[in-house]
């Protein structure tokens, strides 16, 4: 019963009242499978650091959400995020928590992108056109 | 049974969190239904910290160790728009200044000056697109060849295809200002009609 009210609290209180920051990057492609919370990638927080050729030319990051086959083997070897996260430039992989701190299945996604919003959108749409013939 | 304690907690906090965001669906239910700007995001909302924008797990501690954009944003330029921030003038006024390298903080950017003109279709204004903005931020070889070809006229760009996320819309609607942001691009009147 309580479970049941925290399952409904939970979904209802998702998906339309997300506010994060504009450009906030879900990368959510391995990790509901493997149990582990997606990660939120703050692209605000990243910029004021480094200009975008940093990561998107010289770590060869693409433009894409989910559009690196990002894993944590690769992470450790020093590619993408672990070119930084090595405990030298930027803390290491051991905070686990502080990248895999998503809600549990968020789509990857660009957060507040025209992409997400025309998806959104489009997903409404057909759920409320359901709703009538139901 | 630790473990049955520790998911109890995590149980209620989630009820606690989500309680909270049911008061407040109450509270905006409740307002004035001819409030001002009432499809708009108001001020006070905007750059949320982390615990309550929406996408990070509030039952994560992870989540309350990161920084909340609103701080973080706090002396920069304001927009109008995207993180309400003005990132180029936050670099021209020396408030900022991103690395070009990971390591050498020495490094600068190689910034190109070349202002290219397109004439667009239709009443809008033509889009000035300014080389010195991006390549404060960007290598020549983040956008072309691949995006862009670096040939005048070589390129067919509609705002359809931007609002796609395709050419400008890579960036622009994602990180960079959003497309509602018209006169930034559309910037050159057109000449006046003699006729």
């Amino acid at each position: 019963m309580l479970f049941a009210a925290v399952v409904v609290v939970a979904v209802n209180s998702l998906p339309e009242r997300a506010e994060a920051e504009y450009g906030d990057v879900v990368i959510n492609e391995l990790s509901d499978d493997a149990g582990m919370r997606p990660v939120v990638f703050p692209h605000w927080f990243h910029r004021i650091r480094f200009r975008c050729k940093v990561c998107h030319g010289d770590l060869g990051f693409a433009f894409k959400a989910g559009g690196n086959e990002i894993n944590m083997v690769k992470i450790i070897d020093g590619q993408y995020c672990g070119a930084c996260h090595d405990g030298d430039v930027a803390w290491s992989i051991e905070n686990c928590e502080l990248c895999h701190s998503g809600q549990p299945n968020t789509p990857t996604q660009v957060h507040h992108s025209t992409v997400q919003a025309l998806i959104n959108s489009v997903q409404n749409t057909e759920e409320d056109e359901e709703g009538v013939e139901e | 049974m630790k473990h049955s304690h520790a998911r109890t907690l995590v149980v209620a906090i989630t009820l606690l969190a989500g309680l909270t965001v049911a008061a407040m669906h109450g509270a905006i239910a409740n307002e004035n239904p001819n409030a001002f700007n009432r499809l708009m995001k108001p001020a006070s909302e905007r750059n949320a910290p982390p615990e309550s924008d929406g996408i990070h797990d509030p039952t994560a501690d992870g989540t309350m160790m990161l920084q909340s954009p609103r701080e973080a944003f706090s002396n920069l330029p304001k927009s109008r728009s995207g993180n309400y921030v003005d990132w180029n003038r936050a670099i021209d006024d020396n408030l900022l200044s991103p690395r070009s390298d990971i390591r050498n903080a020495d490094m600068n950017a190689i910034v190109l000056d070349l202002n290219i003109v397109r004439e667009v279709k239709g009443s809008m204004p033509d889009v000035v697109y300014p080389h010195k903005q991006h390549t404060q931020w960007l290598d020549c070889s983040n956008c072309h060849p691949a995006i862009f070809i670096p040939m005048k006229g070589a390129n067919q760009i509609s705002m359809a295809s931007i609002l796609m996320g395709e050419k400008c819309g890579v960036c622009h609607g994602k990180v960079a200002f959003p497309v509602s942001e018209c006169r930034r691009c559309h910037s050159k009147a057109k000449p006046i009609d003699q006729n």
